[in-house]
Formats: structure tokens, C-alpha cells, sequence
């Protein structure tokens, strides 16, 4: 069963279309990707899946009720991880998890002991009684996750939950999200990062300037849109049009970017075909996918 | 316009730990210093002053620095205090992504300046009783007037909140507004030597009803006027706790 149903749903704001008819369905324990660049709609999605922001038109389903009727049940079967933190600063770690706990009316005992669980399962519980300041970005990050856990919701909604982390603390944070799935939490990740994406989800949506472009497993929209394997051909000013010209002849799926052509869907015998430029391969990757559907230029 | 919910009292005890985390740096302006005015202008400039009303002046001054003390608290609270929490802790963002609404915050932000109020009141009123100020047992009744007194003045900071572009806005709110009213509402003279359009005119400052109520429970002498003040009081109270329900979700939810 889906856990969100979401269909033609619109958010306008004034002039700006931020979200455009988007309709997708996120399955239950599966763990969704939305990338896309900057003002592609993704935090608008998610800002009006998690009942913050009413849609200027198109329904939103989660667990079977409709929003925004259902705002607070709904709100309270979700846990939302949001990109910049929003501790209470005068508060210690421990009374920060008691305070968010009470806001989903979890009685006192119970609070201290999920808060206490919380604190092991992200290594923090040994800064229950620290002033949040004291926390690193990685143990802030940390926090915020182990934070949105404290109502045990079935479905986690993380708005680029390593933005600005070093490899260590993203490689954790990781772990523990990879772990959260394979117990059965539902996940909906928001993120830029393409090794993220490529690592954790199950499905991707590949949204811009509003749109879901493409949406499948990061495995299928690798072959889908680049093909495995992309061909690299170092080009120089003098050369360029010729090895262009060559392989519009040769009707294959290529593109240029700055210094480089790349050519994909290629298998090897193919390949042979533009030997004398001498064309290197590579394994592909998301980020050419993400390339190839969003564009090179940068949208702002 | 949409309803609050039993839920607010989670961001009335969410601002009530984090203030009693604080207490220690936040009572001194609201309990010292009125202590200090108390004491210059009572028995300092007082003495010069003599008798205003059958009272002292120090008797005379008190219950309207109760009143007035009371407001700063609450317009404190609901303007610079809810302000920060909104635009830059983003706690507002933090508790709507839980089974709050935006109206809860709403109200457990204005009940909560209410409640800093009756502290600073109640406080001012201790002080008073221990100077031995206080001449009639309705005292007893002020620190309600304080909640009331607050209630009102978070629910006016509050709206004022909801359309502030930037912090320095408040300025404006302070300087053109609450501060005019702890001068013109009769807190340190009787309003009845102004000119009879000043007088009805100073009805308009909604710190006047308060202040005419904090005396009369302070020395026992009711006048004829204490209900109309009440209805303004509760007035103005709901008046602009239901204009910030809309005002808000206005500014909040985009």
C-alpha cells in the first residue's frame, strides 16, 4: 500500500509555479529520493506532504487520510528531519528531546525513555546533559534525526540530512538511516547528493522547475537516460566540430560539455567505431543522469 | 479563521522551562527596576509631592507600576521574545512539524506572555506589601488584573509580531506606542488634571482601564468606572488575540 498518494498536486506562489501537476506514490519501508537543483520544488513538496504548506491545488494522501483535514493525526505518524536546525538553544539535549516529545503528547516516563534510546542509537548519550552549542554539525545532525524519531513514526522525512558534514559523520548518519530502514521505517529523502541518493534509495525522483522528470530505481534511470557505460572524447577547440560531426553521422546519443563529448548507450563494438578519437569509458553514474535531464547551466 | 486546540499548553511549558532555565537574568529588569522607580520617584520625588488623592505618592505610584510593569512584560515577551523564536531559533517550524498547529503556537505565545505578567505583577505586588504599601485586602485580587493586564498586551504585541518586517520594527512599537502609554495613563498622576477631552481621550491607551483597576484594589476605592475598564480590558483582549489567529497563519503558513 502507499504510504503517500500524492496526485496533480500544484503549489503556486504569486507568479511562481514551484510545483506543477506532480503525481507519485511512495510504497511503504521503501526509501524515496527527490534530487533535484536548487528551486527544482523539492522542499515545496515536502513542506506541503508534511501538512506545513496547503497546496494550491491536487490532493495529498499519507497513510490513507487526506490532507490538509487530517494535519494533526498525520503530523503525528511522521517524523521530519529538517535541513537547518531548530534546537531550543537554552535547553539541554535531553530536555530539547523531552520538550519535542510533549508536543506529540508522549507522557513523561516514556519520553525519557525513548529520548534515552534515541541518544544511544545516534552515540549521543553521553551529551544528554549537553548545551547544544557544545554539539559538532555532525552530532547536531545526529540529533535532529535521533529527534525525529521520538514519536516511533512510521515514515521519516529528511530534508538533506548530511549537507555540510564531514566523511565521517555523513558515512554514520548513513549507516544509521540504512539501519531505521531495514527495521521498517519509511523514509523520504530530499537531497543533492548524488553518492547519498545512488546509496540509500530504492526509488528516485528526478524533479526541475517543478516537474518530476524521471522517476524510477537509480540503477534503471542510469541505463534508462546514460546507459552503463559512458564514452568520453577529449576535445579541443580545433577538433571539436569534426568528432561532433562524426558522431551525428553515426547517429549516436551523445552530448557536449565544455571540453568533452560524451557519447552514451553504447556497447563496446559500437564504441570501436570512434576509435581515432581516441574515447575513454567509464562507469556511469547518477549525476549523469542528473546532468543529462536538469542541464548544465546553472538555474537560478 | 481557525481554532486553537487544548495543545497549546505544550508551547506555554516549552517558553516556561526555557524561562526558568533563564529566570535569574530576566527578573532583574522586570523586578529591580521597578523596585528603583519605586523608590526614586515614591519616597525621592514624593516627598516633594505630598499627598495626591487622600494617598501618599509612593501609595499613589504602585499599583500603577504593577500595571505598567505587567505590560512591559508581556509586550516584551510577544514582540522581541516571540520574534526570535519565530525568525531566528525557527522553533515555530520546529513544533508545527509536530501535531501543533500554527493557532496553537499562537495561543500558548500569548498565554505565556500572560503568564510572565502575573510573575512580574505578583512580584511588584510582594515588594509593595513588604514596604507596606498595600491598604486594602482586594489586593489580593491583582495578580488576576496582571494576567488580563497581559493577556491583552501579548495578543496587541503579537499581531504587531505578525506583520514586523525586521526585529528594529519594534522600535516603533515601543517607542510610539507602549512607552506614550506608561507616561499618559495616569501611572504617575491622576488623569483628572488633564483637560476633559485628554481625560476621555486617555481611555483610548488600554494600560488607562488597567492602571484604574490595580488602584482601586490597591487602596479599596472603587469607582464607578471599574466595569467599564473590565469590558475594555476583555475587549481589546479578544479583539486582538483573534485578529493574531488570522494575522499569523497569515505570515507563518505560505
Amino acid at each position: 500500500m502507499a504510504i503517500i498518494k500524492v496526485v496533480n498536486l500544484t503549489k503556486k506562489f504569486k507568479e511562481l509555479v514551484a510545483v506543477s501537476n506532480v503525481s507519485l506514490e511512495i510504497a511503504e519501508r521503501e526509501c524515496f529520493g527527490l534530487l533535484g537543483p536548487n528551486g527544482a520544488g523539492k522542499t515545496s513538496l515536502i513542506r506541503m506532504i508534511t501538512a506545513v504548506s496547503p497546496p494550491t491545488a491536487g490532493n495529498i494522501w499519507v497513510m490513507g487520510k487526506d490532507l490538509p483535514k487530517y494535519d494533526r493525526e498525520v503530523k503525528a505518524q511522521l517524523g521530519v528531519v529538517p535541513q537547518i536546525d531548530n534546537f531550543d538553544p537554552d535547553l539541554t539535549v535531553m530536555r530539547n528531546l523531552l520538550t519535542y516529545a510533549r508536543y506529540f503528547d508522549i507522557p513523561g516516563k516514556e519520553a525519557y525513555r525513548r529520548s534515552l534510546e534515541a541518544l544511544k542509537l545516534f552515540q549521543l548519550e553521553e551529551k544528554h546533559n549537553s548545551q547544544i552549542r557544545e554539539l559538532s554539525g555532525g552530532m547536531k545532525r545526529r540529533l535532529l534525526i535521533a529527534r525525529g524519531l521520538i514519536n516511533q513514526p512510521r515514515m521519516l522525512i529528511l530534508d538533506e540530512p548530511t549537507i555540510g558534514l564531514d566523511p565521517q559523520a555523513k558515512h554514520l548518519v548513513w549507516q544509521k538511516l540504512k539501519q531505521l530502514k531495514s527495521q521498517g521505517v519509511t523514509e523520504l529523502l530530499c537531497t543533492q547528493n548524488m553518492e547519498e541518493a545512488t546509496l540509500l534509495c530504492d526509488r528516485i525522483a528526478i524533479m526541475h522547475l517543478g516537474k518530476v522528470l524521471a522517476l524510477d530505481s537509480p540503477q534503471q534511470l542510469i541505463r534508462r537516460f546514460v546507459g552503463d557505460k559512458i564514452w568520453e572524447i577529449e576535445v579541443t577547440p580545433n577538433n571539436k566540430e569534426k568528432v561532433l560531426q562524426e558522431l551525428a553521422n553515426l547517429k549516436f546519443d551523445f552530448e557536449e560539455a565544455s571540453n568533452v563529448v560524451q557519447a552514451f548507450h553504447l556497447d563496446d563494438e559500437s564504441a570501436k567505431k570512434m576509435v581515432s578519437f581516441n574515447p575513454r569509458p567509464r562507469s556511469a553514474t547518477l549525476e549523469d543522469v542528473f546532468f543529462r535531464l536538469t542541464g548544465r547551466l546553472l538555474i537560478e | 479563521m481557525r481554532m486553537f486546540s487544548w495543545h497549546f499548553i505544550h508551547v506555554w511549558q516549552r517558553n516556561r522551562d526555557v524561562f526558568f532555565r533563564l529566570w535569574r537574568t530576566e527578573a532583574v529588569g522586570y523586578v529591580i527596576e521597578p523596585i528603583i522607580i519605586l523608590l526614586a520617584l515614591g519616597t525621592g520625588l514624593g516627598i516633594y509631592i505630598g499627598i495626591v488623592g487622600g494617598q501618599k505618592y509612593i501609595e499613589f505610584l504602585a499599583p500603577g507600576i504593577i500595571a505598567s510593569y505587567s505590560m512591559f512584560s508581556a509586550s516584551f515577551e510577544c514582540t522581541y521574545g516571540s520574534f526570535i523564536r519565530m525568525e531566528y531559533q525557527n522553533t515555530y517550524d520546529a513544533i508545527l512539524a509536530t501535531p501543533l498547529n500554527v493557532e496553537d503556537v499562537i495561543a500558548g505565545e500569548i498565554f505565556w506572555g500572560a503568564t510572565r505578567a502575573f510573575f512580574t505583577g505578583t512580584g511588584i505586588l510582594f515588594i509593595a506589601a513588604a514596604f507596606q504599601l498595600v491598604q486594602s485586602p482586594w489586593a489580593i485580587l491583582i495578580p488576576i488584573v496582571c494576567f488580563m493586564d497581559g493577556l491583552m498586551f501579548a495578543a496587541i504585541a503579537l499581531f504587531f509580531t505578525s506583520l514586523a518586517p525586521a526585529i528594529y520594527t519594534f522600535n516603533y512599537f515601543f517607542t510610539l506606542f507602549i512607552n506614550p502609554m506608561f507616561f499618559l495613563s495616569g501611572v504617575f498622576f491622576p488623569l483628572d488634571q488633564f483637560p476633559q477631552i485628554l481625560q476621555s481621550l486617555s481611555w483610548i491607551f488600554p494600560l488607562t482601564s488597567v492602571v484604574h483597576i490595580t488602584r482601586g484594589l490597591f487602596s479599596g476605592e472603587f469607582s464607578s468606572e471599574l466595569w467599564l475598564a473590565l469590558a475594555i480590558i476583555l475587549a481589546f483582549a479578544s479583539l486582538f488575540f483573534t485578529i493574531s489567529l488570522v494575522t499569523m497563519r497569515r505570515r507563518i503558513v505560505k
